[in-house]
């Protein structure tokens, strides 16, 4: 640690006022602030700070994607394995899984992290931590073959136009890692969706019967009768439940897994850095819309078999889990009271449902979903800060 | 109607170094000091020149937008210097004290229903400053007539000294200092005493209140708020319960006894205990030759609220703790006590570090920021440590875009920074809080007052 301390010692001067690199301070500052919490000390109000910063909190939700990337990683390999119908040891699915995933993610951050140096440097701010989450998140929500440059645009996209332009972290509007989906979902539809895009037939022939679909778009036309990649039914509803719900089904990297994302989840909740109402009035939501539709689909459309897919289900499916656990609770673009979050929550869970089962142009609702209720979230708490408000108005005229 | 108030919100941060229960003299001051800033909202005029002489309760300034509010000097003696800062800021005013004092005489105040002959001897003897308004924290006007005055008996700051100890053999004096009270306002005087402290029983003409639960439960403004809210146009004042005792003594002789007790805390602190001093006293005669290192921060007040004064500096008018922490002034290696580090000595209110897993231990807590300031990203955390029905976040971010409209709506007349400072210290991205909502007091109070 002195060694490093040293070195930035040495560096320093150039990269201060007066410097060769004077304009690189940020890139300076990010580096010496990552390896040191640096030196500065209350002036003013308390003079005791919690030990928690931003790069604690950022680092936490990292920790908790973890489990989902490594089962991404594996995953990737497994069903293409699958796909071909070729042997494959747990390693050789490591392996591919990590030559599909590795250069996602380098491209996310080294886009994101640039853009985002880039406009430090312009703006001489210090460079934010916020990315740090945003740039693990977009490639988890990436099929695997979706060619690099494509990913690099959208990463570009999203930190510009959906964080930069309204002046960085903490001042977003949108999820910057949704936007960066978004992007590409109505920009480049075909490597985002369909039945191509979701296993990786690199190096083989896929067999007969090979369908990589998710089960998304199967429920469309054959309700809750799903069958795997080779095209194998499962034996029962509840075969197919237990594949969805510890991942061993078609779908984006890290969403497949929901064992994985509830690991996740389960870190995020106990060290609180996501929020639990977020989260479980997500949950809710989307249950009471399956619950609904399982009660009035038999009803009104009877032939509409993707209303019947029990509502338990319907929440290992797709992105659901995923969107409600890592996305929903970014709490930048959701509700900020406590109220707030409750309505956001829930509202999120009924619509991805809603727009994943009614409108099946937009299979991945809950992307959708989140993106609408992060624009609503504003609404929301101004509605909650304004109950607060006439209580006190109220108390005044009674005075 | 006697409340009993139980707070859920908030936290108790546990620092090493609490005050033993032993009082001793603390060496006596040469050197005596009042600090203007020590009054929030007050514009300081010279009354006295360089050489003056005075006694103890003769004027050293005034507030110049009420000079009838004079602030007193604790001790006779003479002016030394005016010590000023940038623009000429009066920074402080300091007297060397003779060996003995002498005092300034006013009528003294032992009962009766003469207010006007009660407020000129609280105005002249420099006791009125003790008594402060809000809304905005500043000194209390002696025009104005107070909904209800406020009291707190329950310092729930960390390792603030316990007021039924410090206040011990003072029940006569605290007793009239709260019948004077009484006389000021057509309303009641609420007291806040921490549940199951019997000392507080025998105190008549008081309505007493019950509280218990974590810091800020003990605050005078989460006492109001459960009482009795202020609103809009309303005007209510509060007194530190600390400091009845010297009102209380004061009126009594018709002379400014500007003797407390004040406890010296803090991990730094050798042996920590309380003292006997007086107002403004030099920090060197309360804390020299007990204090473990060099390099500390010492604070006139708690951790959270109070002042940074060196050690030639002085303590302040309010205080009756002296905190001393180590200076965090060293830079953190990230694995080994940074932000990736295990953290088993770090403090947080988050489950972040492991400091929950054992809610007991103490720490050893510096003044690092322990992170850099950033925007705010992390909601709900300023909730869970402010138990007022007001949203905070909202409020500071309506503050800090100057809304004078929305702070009003969002209850600002109800909050002093004081209230925020455990926000402050649980803010994720180390905004300095309290200074904010100080700046927003203080627009208000020029947007209306003026």
């Amino acid at each position: 640690m002195k060694v490093v301390d040293n070195l930035l010692g040495k560096v320093r001067p150039a990269f201060e006022k007066g410097g060769k690199l004077e304009k690189f301070y940020p890139v300076y500052d990010a580096l010496e602030t990552f390896a040191f919490v640096p030196d500065h000390t209350t002036k003013r109000g308390a003079h005791i700070r919690d030990s928690i910063d931003m790069k604690r909190t950022m680092f936490l939700v990292i920790v908790a994607l973890i489990p989902a990337l490594l089962f991404g990683i594996y995953n990737t390999g497994y069903q293409h394995y699958l796909a071909l119908q070729e042997e494959g040891t747990f390693l050789d699915m490591i392996l591919f899984g990590l030559w599909k995933t590795l250069p996602l993610v380098i491209v996310s951050y080294g886009v994101g992290l640039g853009v985002e140096f880039i406009f430090c440097i312009i703006k001489g701010h210090s460079i934010n931590e916020g990315f740090l989450v945003s740039g693990m998140l977009i490639p988890l929500i990436m099929p695997m073959d979706v060619p690099l440059w494509m990913v690099a645009v959208a990463t570009a996209f999203a930190v510009l136009i959906a964080k930069e332009v309204f002046g960085g972290t903490g001042m977003n509007i949108l999820n910057v890692a949704l936007t960066a989906r978004a992007f590409l979902f109505f920009a480049y539809p075909t490597k985002m969706s369909g039945n191509k895009v979701w296993v990786s037939t690199d190096g083989g022939t896929a067999i007969d019967g090979f369908t990589g679909e998710t089960l998304l778009s199967q429920a469309i036309e054959n309700g809750a009768t799903f069958y795997d990649t080779t095209g194998a039914y499962y034996a029962s509803v509840s075969d197919s439940f237990m594949a969805s719900f510890l991942g061993f089904i078609p779908g984006s990297i890290g969403e497949t897994s929901t064992l994985a994302i509830l690991i996740g989840a389960a870190i995020l909740l106990w060290t609180g850095v996501a929020s639990w109402r977020i989260m479980l009035s997500a949950l809710i939501g989307g249950a009471v819309m399956g619950l609904i539709f399982n009660i009035i689909g038999p009803q009104i459309s009877p032939d509409n078999l993707y209303l019947q897919v029990p509502w338990w289900h319907q929440l290992v499916m797709g992105g659901f889990m995923f969107g409600i656990v890592f996305m929903a609770t970014d709490p930048v673009s959701a509700a900020q009271t406590f109220k707030g979050k409750v309505i956001y929550g829930f509202l999120i869970g009924i619509l991805g449902i809603l727009i994943r089962v009614v409108n099946p142009a937009y299979p991945e609702g809950i992307m959708l979903a989140i993106l609408f209720m992060n624009v609503m979230a504003p609404t929301i708490d101004h509605y909650v800060v304004q109950g607060n408000i006439n209580k006190r108005l109220k108390r005044l005229k009674t005075a | 109607m006697s409340k009993a108030i139980k707070i859920k919100k908030g936290a108790d941060i546990k620092l090493i170094g609490e005050a033993d229960k032993t009082i001793s003299a603390a060496n006596r001051s040469t050197v005596f000091a009042l600090k203007p800033d020590d009054f929030f909202g007050s514009i300081p005029k010279l009354s006295v020149k360089e050489g003056a002489e005075v006694k103890a309760g003769s004027p050293l300034f005034f507030d110049k937008a009420r000079p009838r509010v004079k602030f007193t000097s604790p001790v006779s003696g003479e002016v030394v210097e005016i010590l000023r800062g940038a623009k000429r800021k009066i920074l402080e005013v300091k007297v060397l004290a003779d060996a003995e004092t002498r005092y300034e005489s006013f009528t003294p105040w032992t009962g009766g229903t003469d207010k006007e002959a009660l407020i000129n001897t609280m105005l002249d003897m420099g006791l009125w400053p003790f008594l402060k308004q809000r809304p905005y924290g500043v000194i209390a006007n002696s025009e104005d007539t107070p909904r209800d005055i406020f009291i707190s008996f329950y310092n729930s700051a960390p390792l603030a000294p316990e007021a039924a100890f410090v206040l011990k053999d003072e029940k006569e004096n605290v007793q009239l200092a709260l019948d004077a009270l009484q006389l000021l306002t057509p309303g009641q005087v609420h007291i806040g005493v921490k549940k199951d402290d019997a000392f507080f029983d025998g105190f008549t003409g008081v309505q007493k209140h019950t509280i218990e639960g974590p810091h800020p439960a003990g605050n005078v403004g989460v006492l109001i708020h459960h009482v009795k809210p202020i609103n809009k146009g309303e005007i209510v004042w509060t007194v530190n319960g600390m400091d009845l005792a010297l009102i209380g003594k004061s009126l009594r002789a018709g002379q400014f006894k500007a003797e407390r007790t004040v406890a010296l805390v803090g991990s730094e602190v050798e042996n920590p205990q309380f003292y006997t001093t007086m107002i403004g006293a030099k920090m060197d005669s309360i804390c020299g030759g007990k204090l473990k290192g060099e390099n500390n921060r010492i604070i006139s007040g708690d951790a959270l609220t109070g002042d940074a004064v060196s050690k030639d500096g002085h303590l302040g008018f309010y205080s009756s703790q002296i905190t001393v922490l180590p200076e965090g002034d060293h830079k953190k290696f990230f694995l080994t006590e940074g932000w990736l580090a295990p953290g088993f000595s770090s403090f947080s209110l988050s489950k972040a570090y492991p400091s929950w897993l054992n809610p007991g231990k103490k720490y050893r807590l510096d003044t690092n920021l322990n992170g850099e300031e950033r925007a705010f990203v992390v909601t709900g955390e300023l909730e869970k440590v402010f138990p007022f029905d007001i949203y905070p976040m909202q409020l500071i971010k309506s503050i800090m875009v100057n809304d004078i409209d929305a702070m009003e709506k969002l209850g600002i007349y109800e909050v002093l920074p004081e209230d925020f400072a455990l926000c402050e210290f649980a803010c994720t991205s180390k905004v300095n809080i309290q200074h904010v909502v100080e700046n927003g007091l203080a627009d208000m109070r020029k947007e209306f007052e003026s």
